[in-house]
């Protein structure tokens, strides 16, 4: 059976979707992900889907949960890199991802991901200072 | 019916002169100007050939059978070349109708006292004349709603630009109402320039938008929605005060940062990519 990478960069993880996702794939990469999560202490997670073509409101669902979990597990998830028609055919589905964070590119992902969790140790530095 | 048609034809090939002054004249005295005269003479001249052609036929009083395939084609290029010209659909009709006269009265002459048979031949022609006239006026419509399709076509790729205000900085002024073909087009090339200019934050202006109600901010939300998914934030700008006021009283809600003017907008994007306008304290001199 296929299996997507997790690679870790720093503190992040960064997930790049290459295949079409069906549902064994996309259970398989939520267990992974969430043990990854614990297991490098990762603080972001990145998701590349540049590469998909098509989306369904499965997929849509998919991304919306992985961001719950992670959010769950104290990580900011970031989509990276959707093309045009994607992000038209999501939002004719009604499926906005309004708890999904974006970014154009893997390099603007990765600068949202180091401000979302910098601005997160600012503000509970605070709290707690 | 058979005996009529040929008769027809036989009238418009031996009087096939007299039969074109006389229509000629009438139709520039019905259409009052004589600018065009040449061009009518040779769309006149067209049309008696094509038609003799066609009451020649078999199927003489079906004028959509192939035998008037030639005949329906002259039609066609008159009322084209008058409903670009901007002909109300009576004039294109007369073009055919004003035949009529011209035509009865040879049929008059031909029949003699013969009673039966000019009523007979008369009802034939007029028959088939309004079939051709009533031909006309369709085709007279199509042409007219080739040309406002077109028309806005040309009006939708002209009133959706994408302006590049600064790196990182995109506006799309929007001109005239949102229904969706339109909102389709102004996400497509929305999410085109966000690809290609990698910008983060993209301000659309609706002072242009006449009206705002339920439909038109669910499809300025779905852009919005649209552009976040690609990475890139929206700001609305250029809401009038009468369309704040109607957005309230309707219940339309728009979950986005919005400005009163184009260049607040701007600023505020300008601060978010941290960047700072600032005055000169003292105005130097200039280099260039």
């Amino acid at each position: 059976m296929d299996q997507i990478p997790i690679l870790k960069i720093g503190d992040c993880l960064l997930v790049s979707i290459q295949v079409d996702m069906h549902d064994r794939l996309a259970m398989a990469l939520q267990d992974d992900l969430t043990n990854k999560i614990v297991s490098t202490r990762a603080r972001g997670v990145m998701i590349d889907i540049s590469a998909l073509e098509i989306v369904d409101s499965f997929i849509g669902r998919m991304l919306n949960n992985i961001a719950a979990m992670s959010r769950v597990l104290d990580a900011v998830t970031v989509v990276v890199g959707m093309q045009p028609a994607v992000a038209i055919t999501l939002v004719e589905l009604g499926l906005a991802l309004t708890g999904v964070k974006t970014a154009l590119n893997v390099d603007k992902g990765l600068a949202l991901i180091r401000r979302l969790i910098d601005g997160e140790e600012d503000s509970r530095d605070r709290r707690e200072g | 019916m058979q005996k009529a048609s040929i008769v027809i034809a036989r009238l418009i090939d031996k009087y096939h002169a007299e039969l074109l002054r006389t229509w000629l004249d009438r139709l520039t005295r019905e259409s009052g100007d004589q600018a065009d005269a040449a061009q009518r003479k040779d769309q006149a001249t067209k049309f008696l050939a094509a038609l003799k052609q066609g009451v020649a036929a078999a199927q003489f009083d079906d004028i959509r059978s192939s035998e008037w395939a030639s005949t329906r084609e002259v039609l066609e290029e008159v009322s084209r070349a008058r409903a670009l010209r901007g002909a109300t659909p009576a004039e294109t009709a007369t073009f055919v109708f004003s035949l009529k006269e011209p035509l009865f009265d040879l049929l008059r002459r031909e029949a003699g006292k013969d009673a039966e048979k000019l009523a007979n031949e008369t009802w034939t022609a007029s028959l088939l004349l309004d079939k051709l006239g009533l031909y006309t006026v369709e085709a007279f419509q199509k042409s007219r709603e080739d040309v406002i399709r077109r028309q806005q076509e040309e009006m939708l790729e002209l009133s959706t630009p994408v302006v590049q205000l600064w790196a990182g900085i995109l506006a799309l002024p929007l001109i005239g109402t949102l229904d969706s073909a339109r909102t389709q087009v102004v996400m497509e090339n929305l999410l085109q320039h966000i690809v290609t200019s990698g910008a983060e934050i993209a301000i659309i202006d609706i002072t242009g938008v006449p009206t705002v109600d339920t439909l038109v901010a669910q499809h300025l939300l779905k852009t919005i929605s649209a552009a976040r998914l690609m990475g890139a934030d929206c700001i609305i700008s250029g809401i009038r005060p009468q369309i704040a006021q109607t957005m309230v009283h309707l219940g339309v809600e728009l979950d986005v940062v919005s400005k009163a003017t184009m260049a607040d907008a701007l600023a505020l994007a300008l601060r978010r990519i941290g960047k700072t306008v600032v005055d000169r304290a003292k105005p130097e001199r200039a280099t260039g």
